[in-house]
């Protein structure tokens, strides 16, 4: 047996043609003239599959931006991996499409954010809903199983019904309704964003009978946004034990959104995955339970959560080593009250009040969000 | 037979059975390859790995879409030497709960 990953993120670009404000690449994008090139992926994939990889998630940014990706894809079907594609689905097109397919990728992700182009546009920052309903059949047409990627939050989760619809309508088998996490550009954002939890409830509901409705049809995944939790979740199953993420530049990272975290980088560029995944500093930062501090060192959950997510933790109090402060016994527990208190504080700011099955979209005044840049050149 | 056919269309029935006359095939969506790595057999879908035990590859390699739940039970006990009918029905109602495996039935007639 390995103690290797099972699964390997690739961010293979943080350019992008949506500018979404809840968007889990930096915030400082790396420059398309800093990108590894198709040669240094193709050494990383063969080092990960070395290191017992099975799983190779092309994504970004868009990962259709890459030139390169059809080789990159080629390149890791042909290690046996189970290769999948994380799209807004903008520049998928038929020709491009068949390509993959040929490749031996295994699986298309297309994103959507709404159920309809008003909204949808909107909070994508461009045209391209009817593009993704479109490339969203097209992946049906050429035979791949379909999930649909959509993250929710306060300005599109009373919409989830008429989502559902298209879940539906597109004959997707999979659906991952991924309720936002609080990192970087959605921290930001995060009035904005965060759900009341009258609204909650609401989708929690629709979730729950669609799940029964289409069961032997579409897996229905629903996450839960870990502030209105009890306890934390156990971030990645836990610090450089299952996952790895490998950035545009080579920097490699045990989470998506640890590269906010002050600790020494490890650069594909400069060190081989398996140093990198066995040895290096920062993979060995959290892993275990060693390294926690009370609440969690005497916690009978210690094993459970792991001490929940390190990037939380840092962003809310500044220091990666506390208790993720979604925690009920972590004394940083205020910090998330407070934002969750201001998300149900004045419900005419935010989202309707009235449950019902199908709503017009509505288009909430958002001054304050900052949407992160279309493209990094 | 054929009268309970209709409730276990789609794999496993209340009971976590599977019927003896379906043809498993692994979903579309995953794969299943040997890991050199870890030396076991394993099923991959997109955010999921199942490692398998030995039986339990012996079992998915023959869920061809020809191969029934019946003919599986025959091919593994005359293998193994042994009565493997709980094994493989439980096995395969699990996966196919999780739509792992999909189970089609024949076409059913009147006659």
């Amino acid at each position: 047996m390995t103690d290797g990953p099972l699964g390997v993120l690739a961010e293979l670009t943080h350019a992008c043609p949506l500018a979404c404000a809840y968007c889990s690449n930096p915030l400082e994008l790396t420059k398309r003239s800093d990108e590894l090139s198709t040669d240094d992926w193709r050494r990383v994939l063969d080092q990960a599959a070395e290191l017992g990889v099975l799983q190779c998630h092309l994504s970004g940014g868009e990962p259709l931006l890459r030139r390169d990706v059809v080789d990159i894809a080629a390149h890791a079907s042909g290690l046996g991996m189970y290769t999948n594609l994380v799209t807004s689905a903008i520049g998928l097109s038929r020709p491009r499409a068949e390509a993959l397919r040929e490749a031996g990728l295994d699986h298309v992700q297309v994103s959507i954010q709404a159920d309809e182009a008003v909204l949808s546009d909107r909070l994508a920052g461009i045209s391209s809903f009817d593009k993704k309903i479109e490339a969203a059949r097209l992946v049906k047409e050429l035979g791949w199983p379909l999930t649909l990627n959509v993250v929710l939050h306060r300005q599109n989760i009373d919409r989830i019904e008429a989502i559902l619809g298209w879940v539906e309508e597109l004959g997707a088998d999979r659906v991952e309704l991924a309720n936002t996490q609080y990192y970087g550009w959605a921290l930001r954002n995060r009035a904005a964003l965060l759900p009341s939890r009258e609204q909650l409830e609401h989708a929690e509901a629709v979730t729950r009978a669609a799940r029964d409705r289409l069961r032997d049809r579409t897996d229905v995944i629903y996450v839960i946004p870990d502030y209105y939790s009890r306890y934390p979740k156990p971030c990645m199953g836990g610090w450089g034990s299952r996952q790895l993420v490998v950035g545009p530049e080579g920097d490699a990272w045990p989470c998506l959104a640890a590269h906010e975290l002050p600790l020494p980088r490890a650069n594909v560029q400069e060190h081989d995955l398996a140093w990198i995944w066995r040895s290096s500093p920062l993979f060995s930062a959290f892993r275990g339970t060693d390294w926690m501090p009370d609440p969690c060192a005497s916690c009978e959950r210690r094993e459970v959560d792991l001490g929940g997510c390190r990037c939380q933790a840092f962003q809310l109090t500044g220091d990666m080593n506390r208790t993720d402060p979604v925690c009920v016994l972590s004394p940083d527990r205020h910090l998330v009250d407070e934002a969750v208190a201001a998300a149900n504080a004045d419900p005419a700011s935010g989202a309707p009040t009235s449950p019902g099955p199908v709503r017009e979209p509505v288009l909430v005044p958002v001054p304050a969000l900052v949407s992160r840049p279309h493209r990094a050149d | 037979m054929n009268d309970t056919v209709d409730a276990q269309r789609s794999g496993a029935g209340p009971s976590g059975t599977v019927p003896r006359t379906g043809r498993p095939h692994v979903a579309r969506f995953a794969k299943l390859r040997y890991d050199g790595a870890r030396e076991r057999h394993v099923l991959l879908g997109p955010e999921t790995v199942v490692v398998l035990n030995p039986t339990g590859a012996d079992i998915l390699e023959l869920c061809d879409g020809h191969h029934s739940v019946a003919d599986i039970v025959d091919e593994l006990g005359r293998r193994y030497d042994r009565v493997v009918d709980d094994e493989v029905t439980q096995f395969l109602a699990r996966l196919a709960a999780r739509r792992w495996v999909a189970i089609e039935e024949d076409t059913i007639t009147d006659d």
